[in-house]
Order: structure tokens, then C-alpha cells, then sequence
């Protein structure tokens, strides 16, 4: 456990973060222009950090597998993004959005790295706004706020159902001002596919040109990691088709610890899965708790009749319709955290009250629209509704919607310190891809707070720290043996998967294993399964580098290659996954393992033997990982059951 | 439903393309068009026929801005307001024929197959399509309050999403849209409003010189816009642009 030192700095909570910087090493001008770094990445985070860091005088290079770095998964982001203004007066502080956090997370966050995130969370909307993102306003001119779940105040802001593409496109702006100025090289449509480690310290990557196929080498004096979460193990799930966790499972591989691997994000609201040639999940955004009523029939007989076709849901009586959510969590009732909302709803379906296929629950306007007028519901849900109604091909206006839970979110990832850094100097990670901040559970609209938190007002300072020591550190070519190790590693792994010549295509793989995935480490976990899942898993491994088939050359624009190599690291990131699942004995936000629960069902953890931070070292191939511990201490907050009851 | 398709395939910017016709069979009229081409791509590869047609797509929700292929002389094809991803194969009939080409613009050369090259829009928003601030150093967000119909006017211009099909809807290949979108958008807010005629300028001129052609006002472009943007914008983009030439 020696290895893992989080940095917290020192004095009271509230003075951490401005003592830090006051005493943190910085870098002047002159030397910022001879330092290189490398952010691979162009989500919010990642375009935040590159913006910001040219800005400060840094030359920064950033890579984005997409054709451009506007297309990052950041720009689905629907709902909203939260921040402790308390513009609405309404009892909102820097320690309330702290404390919602870290239960929300179900304490399972560090502190100290929390408390900043709510300390920040007002600069963002600042500076958003300074860029001309257009939140919603009120008539007055002011901004507008609405609500969303674990929280009893208005904290979101919003633009519209597009609130992360619009923040992206801030952030995209940003970047590309930067471009125009030739402080940031960009590298669109380019894959990371290694880490180069020179004497200890990241200095570097090995990424493919996607277009040409090149294998290149690029120098950086840090290396910072903002490459999104790895939900899309799933195949199923609300994330971009090309999401992936390769980057991570890289640095992993290197030496970087991966944290939490198995708090994973179930999202109560997506659209039902209707039929196996299905490539994604579609949110449906939780903003719509705020006015949808959450129900399934109250008789089984109703419920058996509608999945067959004979009753509509319109045609069951008020009486008869069971407000789940509303009975079993009176005071936050549709409004509680996601990984209640989800459970609650999979808990109604195995008990045979589900509509639709049968995996499926109703989300209900009828009373909003009768309370407030279908103008009104238009104006804040309109283009969700379009959404809805072009993919299902059913009016929510006239018949409730139906949703079912999905994979949304990863909160595990790679371990960072208080600084953002990971347990290779010089490396960093940010926004999804870190595990920071939310715990086995995060809460809705946070996510774009805190990719925005780390790329416009943390790593901006922190890495500058780090940094300091590097001003003499001249740059290296990329001839160094490191450089040329790391791109073997590269090419011999694509002309092993090249040769393979099987017969299967990757996504038929990729889709088996995110069924087991999620029959096995999924919404319910227990011990048997996950046993099982890790036999499992080593077998499709076993079965992928034998089967599998990838048409074409590795020297052109090949996006069965590319998918080959995401769905391998997949596979193993599952494992690990399995692994981190069996070995936390307790229920926790999104990790819920069916041994450990109350009596009314609700999660059970053991804080006695279970309050840390899983970090796993990676050993090798044929060896184990080996778990380290950073043990989570609450100086400020005091410890309790999360209970959104009263 | 069973489909005969007529897909453009080239193998690279320099090589010769042609079309090439498959079929594809038991299509549910409930999976999206690119879920579509993944059966197709499935069976292209299992069945050891061809390699894959090559199409850009990533989130698959019609916001990332990534898809866009020509359908049936279409850009997305023929469902109003929405991108390919979100295109339905239920607007289809069985034993439909469906041509499916790639944008065809000089600006967006061809990479692979339906793959085309759209950096040329990232050299535009390059060229001045921000605010020039900082980060840090800015005043409290409710120090300006802009009316609600100002903030509402620039949403509806930021809505774009990129994808060029406006462009490739467009006999000049012309990209007015897609700058009339972020220039509208600025100009109905009073951040950057001091650099308001060099952001129009700059963005224009760069729009020629990567070989956009001009705005001959057939409104193709708002016609085929998944996001439904309003050539109104381009007025809007018009009267920046000569208010900046003026003074
Ligand atoms: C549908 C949806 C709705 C959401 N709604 C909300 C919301 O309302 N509020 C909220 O707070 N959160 C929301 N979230 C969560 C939030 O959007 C994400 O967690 C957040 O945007 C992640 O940002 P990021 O910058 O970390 O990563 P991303 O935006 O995922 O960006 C990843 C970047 O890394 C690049 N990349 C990945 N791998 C590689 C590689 N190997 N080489 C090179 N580049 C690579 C990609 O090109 C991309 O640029 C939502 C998520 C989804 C999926
Ligand atoms: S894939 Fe993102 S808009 Fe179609």
C-alpha cells in the first residue's frame, strides 16, 4: 500500500485546493514554450485541457480517433451540467453539491478531490458562458436552472436537450482558436495505441494514422489520458459506437493502476432494447424525471395483458397503476439517484410486472401535461420526444413512454492522485477515463462538471507542478529505444490479429461478450456469476485470438482492425471488471451484488472491511493482478446509509 | 424486408469507384439504417463476398454529426430532419432499391467508400468561429443577462452539427450554412461582439480558399438539414458580412 499516496494537501477542507496552488511549482513563459505535451483525447476534458494548457504557452499536441475533435462522445451529453451558483436561492452551496456528490457516490469518492470539483463547478459556467455557449434563460435575461436526481435543488444548467454538445462546442472552439495559432497540433482521425516510458516517466505515445494506417511516434513531456469511459465492454450501451477503453487498458499495461473497475453507471431512462440486430442504447435523458411519473401496473394480469397486445396503458386506471419510485422513496421519489432508479425498475420486471417486451416500464407526461400544458412540456422535452417518437414510432405526448435501464456510465478507471496523476509520473488521466470524483455512483449532470473541472481549472495547475522539474529536459527524438520497443509491441500485436483469419466478424464477438457481460456483471451480481464470468471470459479470450476474422490490410482505412483491437482490450478489461466485482463483498451505488442487500432490498455495504479504493496493478499476462488499497477517510462528512425516504 | 442496395465503392482518394450492388434479406423495418449496413457489412465478411463498405458513423443519436451518406439522392435520405443514423428502415419498402452514395463535394474528398474528408470545416471554426477568451479571469455568469429570445435565436443556430449536408446538398458545394450557423449564433449575443466583423471576415475568406462555392439562394441546404437550420441565418450571416465590409 506504500505505492499508492494520494497527495491530499493539507488544512481544512475548504483551504486545500487554494493552499495547494499557493504553493505548487510553476513554469514561466519562456520555459512553457519548450515543453511538449500530449493529450489524447477530445471530449470535454480533453479539449479543455488543450485549450487551456496552449493558452498558458504549452505546446500541446492532441489526438481524436473521430474526424474531428467535435464529434467526441461529450456532444450526447443531454441533461445538463451541474454547479453550486445557488442562483435560484434555493439552499445551494459549495457543501451541499460536495456532500450530494459523495453520498450520491455512496461514499465511496475521495474528499478532498470532491470538495474541489463543487468549489470549481462555478467557474465552469462562467467561463461557458464567456464563450457564448447558450444556456436556457429566463425571461429575465438570467439563467435558467432545473433539477436532477440526488439533489432537492435546482443546480443544472442546460442548453436545451443539448447541453454537452454545446459545451463541447465551446471547448471545440477554444481548441481550435489554438490551432489557428499554432499552439496546439491537432491529430484527428488517429489512434492511440501505446504508451512510451522513458526512465520511469511517460514521454510519449504510439498512435495508427486511421486514414493511411501509419504507425507513428510522438514525443511529449506528459502524457495526459482523456479518452472517456469504457461502457461500450457492453456492446449494448448509451456510449459511442467508437468508445473504448483501449487507451486505459495501455496505460494499465504499463503500469498505471486501474481503479474501481467495477462501478459501472446503469442508466434508468434508455430506450428498451426491441431486437438482436441492435447496435446501441438511446438515453433518454433523466431530465425527464423531473416531470415524467415512473409506473407499471399495479396487477400482474394487467401487466401480462398489455405485453400481449390486448390493453394500452391509457386504459389503466389510476388505482391500478403502481408509482414505484413515488411508494418506495417518498421524498425524492422520481428523482432518486440512477442506480436506485434502475434497480427498482429491473426489481418490477423480474417480478413480472413489466410492459413492452417485458423489460420495460412506463415514463408518463399525462399528469405534466395536464398540470402544466403540452406547450410547456414541448418547450422543455421536445426534442427528446422527437427522439423517442423517430425510433420507436409512438406519440409520448398521447402514450407513455417506455424505458429500461442501460449501461451509461463508467465511474471506475484509471487511479489519479489529487494532482490528476496516475502511478506513472509524468501520466495523467481525466475526465471518465480517471476514477475520481464520483464513487460507485455518480450523479446526473456531473460528469460534464467534472471533465470540464479537470481540463479548464485542475490539470491546467497541477501538471505544472510536475512539470517544473522538466524545463531542462531537452526533446527527445523519437529514436530512443522506448520509442521503438513500444512500436514493435504495436505492430507485431496488429500482424498477430491480422493472421488470424478466422471466421467470425468482430462485432459478432463483441456482441456475445456483451451479453455475458451483462447477464454476469451486469445490474445484479453475485458470486457464482462472477466466477463464472472469469472462467468465461479467459475462454472467449482463448476463442477471439482464434476465430476471429478482419478483412482487408492493415495499411489503409480499416475499421474492422480498429474494432478488433478495442473489442480484444474489452475483453480483458471484463475480466477485470469480474474480478474487482467478486472481490467487493458488499453493495455499493452501481455495484450491487444481490449476497449483500437489506431487507427491503436496498444495497448493503460494509464499510468496516470495504471503505477503499480498489487499485490493480497489472503483473503480466499469466499472472494476477495484484490489488492495492487507498482507504477512504471522511474528516467532514459524517458516514450514514443513503436514504432518499425521507 | 428484403433490399437490393447500390453502394459507391473506391478503394482510396486516388482510385477509380464504381457502384457495386448487394442484397441484403429479413431486414426489420424497426432496425436504423446504418444497423442495415452492419447486417450487410456482418454478411459481407462471414460469407467471404467483399470487405466491408466503409461509412463514418460514431454516436449513433444524430449529434455527433459524424454519418451522412447520400440515399436515394438524398443527403440522409428522405425522413425530414434527421441524420442517416436516426433514418428508419421502416420509410422503406420491401423489395426496395436503395442507391447510397457518399457526400459528393470538392471540399470533402473521398477517403474510402462513403468516407469523406470534412477537415475543411474544421479550417473555418479555425478561422474565427469562437470568442477569444481565456480560460480564467471572466465575470460572473449572470453579469450579462441576454433576453430569451436572443439566447433562444443563437440555440437554434448552434444546433448545427456539422455533418455537411448542406453541402452536399448544394449544386455549388457551398458551405454558407454551416458558417451562416455559428456567425448567427454570435451575432444574437453580446459576447465577442467586438470581434464581430473580423470573426465574420476571417471565416468567410477561409470558407473560399478551401473551395466552397457560392450561395446561389436555392435553399437545398435548409431543405436537408437534420437539425432544420433556417436559411434565414444566412441573411442574418449577409448583414454581418457587409456591415464588416463597410467600415
Ligand atoms: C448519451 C449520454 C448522455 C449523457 N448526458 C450527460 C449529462 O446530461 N450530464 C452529464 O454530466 N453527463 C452526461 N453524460 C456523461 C458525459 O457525457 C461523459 O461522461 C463525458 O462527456 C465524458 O467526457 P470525456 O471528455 O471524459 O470523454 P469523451 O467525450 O468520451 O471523449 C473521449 C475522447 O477520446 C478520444 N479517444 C478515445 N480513445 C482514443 C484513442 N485510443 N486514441 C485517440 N483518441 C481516443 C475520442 O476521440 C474522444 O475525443 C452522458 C453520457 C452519454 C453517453
Ligand atoms: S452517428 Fe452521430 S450523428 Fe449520426
Amino acid at each position: 500500500m506504500a505505492k499508492l499516496n494520494s497527495k491530499i494537501p493539507e488544512g481544512p477542507l475548504s483551504r486545500k485546493w487554494s493552499n495547494y496552488k499557493a504553493e505548487q511549482r510553476l513554469v514561466n513563459p519562456a520555459n512553457k514554450r519548450k515543453i511538449d505535451v500530449i493529450v489524447v483525447g477530445t471530449g470535454l476534458a480533453g479539449a479543455s485541457a488543450s485549450a487551456s494548457l496552449a493558452e498558458m504557452g504549452f505546446n500541446v499536441k492532441t489526438f481524436c480517433y473521430q474526424d474531428s475533435p467535435r464529434r467526441a462522445h461529450s456532444i450526447a451529453a443531454q441533461g445538463g451540467i451541474n454547479a453550486a451558483k445557488n442562483y435560484q436561492n434555493d439552499g445551494d452551496s459549495v457543501y451541499r453539491l460536495f456532500y450530494d456528490t459523495i453520498k450520491g457516490g455512496d461514499y465511496r469518492a475521495r474528499e478532498a478531490n470532491v470538495y474541489r470539483l463543487a468549489e470549481v463547478s462555478g467557474l465552469i459556467i462562467d467561463q461557458c458562458v464567456a464563450q457564448g455557449v447558450p444556456f436556457a434563460r429566463e425571461y429575465g435575461g438570467l439563467l435558467d436552472n432545473r433539477s436532477f436526481g440526488g439533489a432537492q435543488v435546482s443546480r443544472t444548467f442546460y442548453a436545451r436537450g443539448q447541453t454537452g454538445q454545446q459545451l463541447l462546442l465551446g471547448a471545440y472552439s477554444a481548441l481550435m482558436r489554438q490551432v489557428n495559432k499554432g499552439t496546439v497540433k491537432l491529430f484527428s482521425r488517429h489512434e492511440m495505441l501505446n504508451l512510451v516510458v522513458v526512465d520511469g516517466k511517460a514521454r510519449g505515445i504510439i498512435a495508427r494514422d486511421m486514414v493511411t494506417g501509419k504507425i507513428e511516434r510522438h514525443f511529449g513531456h506528459a502524457v495526459v489520458i482523456a479518452t472517456g469511459g469504457y461502457g461500450n465492454a457492453f456492446f449494448l450501451s448509451t456510449n459511442a459506437m467508437g468508445s473504448n477503453g483501449s487507451a486505459a487498458w495501455q496505460v494499465y499495461k504499463k503500469g498505471a493502476f486501474f481503479s474501481n473497475p467495477a462501478y459501472v453507471q446503469i442508466h434508468p431512462t434508455c430506450i428498451p432494447v426491441h431486437g438482436d440486430f441492435q447496435s446501441k442504447l438511446t438515453l433518454m435523458s433523466e431530465s425527464l424525471r423531473n416531470d415524467g411519473r415512473i409506473w407499471v401496473p399495479k396487477k400482474k394480469e394487467d401487466a401480462e395483458a398489455i405485453r400481449a397486445g390486448k390493453l394500452k396503458p391509457t386504459q389503466i386506471a389510476e388505482e391500478d397503476r403502481d408509482y414505484y419510485l413515488e411508494r418506495r422513496y417518498p421524498a425524492f421519489g422520481n428523482l432518486v439517484p440512477r442506480d436506485v432508479a434502475s434497480r427498482a425498475a429491473k426489481e418490477r420486471c423480474d417480478a413480472g410486472y413489466g410492459v413492452g417486451s417485458g423489460l420495460a416500464v412506463y415514463l408518463d407526461f399525462a399528469d405534466a401535461i395536464n398540470r402544466l400544458g403540452r406547450k410547456v412540456v414541448e418547450e422543455r422535452y421536445g426534442n427528446l420526444f422527437q427522439m423517442y417518437e423517430k425510433i420507436v414510432d409512438d406519440n409520448p405526448y398521447e402514450t407513455p413512454m417506455m424505458i429500461y435501464p442501460a449501461i451509461h456510465y463508467t465511474m471506475g478507471g484509471i487511479w489519479v492522485d489529487y494532482e490528476l496523476m496516475t502511478t506513472i509520473p509524468g501520466l495523467y488521466a481525466i475526465g471518465e477515463a480517471n476514477f475520481s470524483d464520483h464513487g460507485a455512483n455518480r450523479l446526473g449532470a456531473s460528469a460534464l462538471m467534472q471533465g470540464l473541472a479537470d481540463g479548464y481549472f485542475v490539470l491546467p495547475y497541477t501538471i505544472q507542478n510536475y512539470l517544473a522539474d522538466d524545463i531542462l529536459t531537452p526533446r527527445m527524438t523519437t529514436n530512443e529505444k522506448e520509442f521503438v520497443d513500444a512500436e514493435e509491441e504495436v505492430t507485431s500485436r496488429i500482424d498477430r490479429m491480422m493472421q488470424i483469419n478466422g471466421k467470425l466478424s468482430v462485432d459478432h464477438f463483441h456482441k456475445k461478450f456483451g451479453l455475458q457481460l451483462w447477464d454476469l456483471v451486469g445490474m445484479a451480481r453475485t458470486k457464482e456469476s462472477l466466477e463464472k464470468a472469469l472462467v468465461s471470459f479467459k475462454e472467449m479470450r482463448k476463442a477471439f485470438w482464434t476465430d476471429i476474422k478482419i478483412p482487408g490490410s492493415k495499411d489503409e482505412f480499416n475499421p474492422e482492425l480498429e474494432k478488433a483491437a478495442r473489442v480484444a482490450d474489452f475483453i480483458e478489461i471484463g475480466e477485470l471488471m469480474a474480478r474487482d466485482a467478486l472481490m467487493r463483498e458488499e453493495s455499493c451505488g452501481g455495484h450491487f451484488r444481490e449476497e449483500h442487500q437489506t431487507e427491503e432490498g436496498e444495497a448493503q455495504r460494509n464499510d468496516e472491511k470495504y471503505m477503499f479504493v480498489s487499485a490493480w496493478e497489472y503483473k503480466g499476462e499469466s499472472q494476477e493482478p495484484e490489488l492495492h488499497k487507498e482507504e477512504l477517510i471522511y474528516e467532514n462528512i459524517k458516514v450514514a446509509q443513503r436514504n432518499y425516504k425521507k | 424486408m428484403d433490399l437490393t442496395l447500390k453502394i459507391w465503392r473506391q478503394a482510396n482518394a486516388t482510385a477509380k469507384g464504381k457502384f457495386e450492388t448487394y442484397t441484403v434479406k429479413n431486414i426489420s423495418p424497426d432496425s436504423s439504417f446504418l444497423e442495415m449496413l452492419d447486417i450487410l457489412n456482418q454478411q459481407l465478411i462471414e460469407d467471404n463476398i467483399a470487405t466491408p463498405v466503409c461509412f463514418d458513423h460514431d454516436c449513433r443519436e444524430g449529434i455527433c454529426g459524424m454519418c451522412g451518406l447520400y440515399i436515394n439522392g438524398r443527403a440522409h435520405g428522405p425522413d425530414k430532419g434527421v441524420t442517416t443514423c436516426q433514418l428508419h428502415m421502416r420509410k422503406f419498402k420491401d423489395g426496395d432499391t436503395i442507391v447510397i452514395e457518399p457526400w459528393r463535394a470538392k471540399p470533402f474528398p473521398i477517403i474510402k467508400d462513403l468516407v469523406v474528408d470534412r477537415t475543411a470545416f474544421d479550417k473555418i471554426i479555425a478561422a474565427g468561429g469562437y470568442v477569444s477568451v481565456n480560460t480564467g479571469g471572466i465575470p460572473d455568469a449572470n453579469a450579462i443577462p441576454i433576453s430569451k429570445k436572443d439566447a433562444d435565436t443563437a440555440m437554434d443556430a448552434a444546433a448545427c452539427i456539422g455533418c455537411g449536408a448542406c453541402v452536399a446538398s448544394c449544386k455549388n458545394a457551398s458551405a454558407m450554412l454551416f458558417v451562416a450557423a455559428k456567425v448567427s449564433q454570435f451575432a444574437h449575443l453580446p459576447q465577442g461582439k467586438v470581434e464581430a466583423k473580423e470573426r465574420v471576415k476571417n471565416m468567410v475568406s477561409k470558407m473560399d480558399e478551401v473551395g466552397f462555392g457560392n450561395c446561389t439562394n436555392t435553399g437545398a441546404c435548409e431543405a436537408e438539414c437534420p437539425k432544420e437550420i433556417s436559411i434565414l441565418h444566412i441573411a442574418k450571416l449577409n448583414r454581418e458580412f457587409f456591415a464588416a465590409k463597410i467600415c
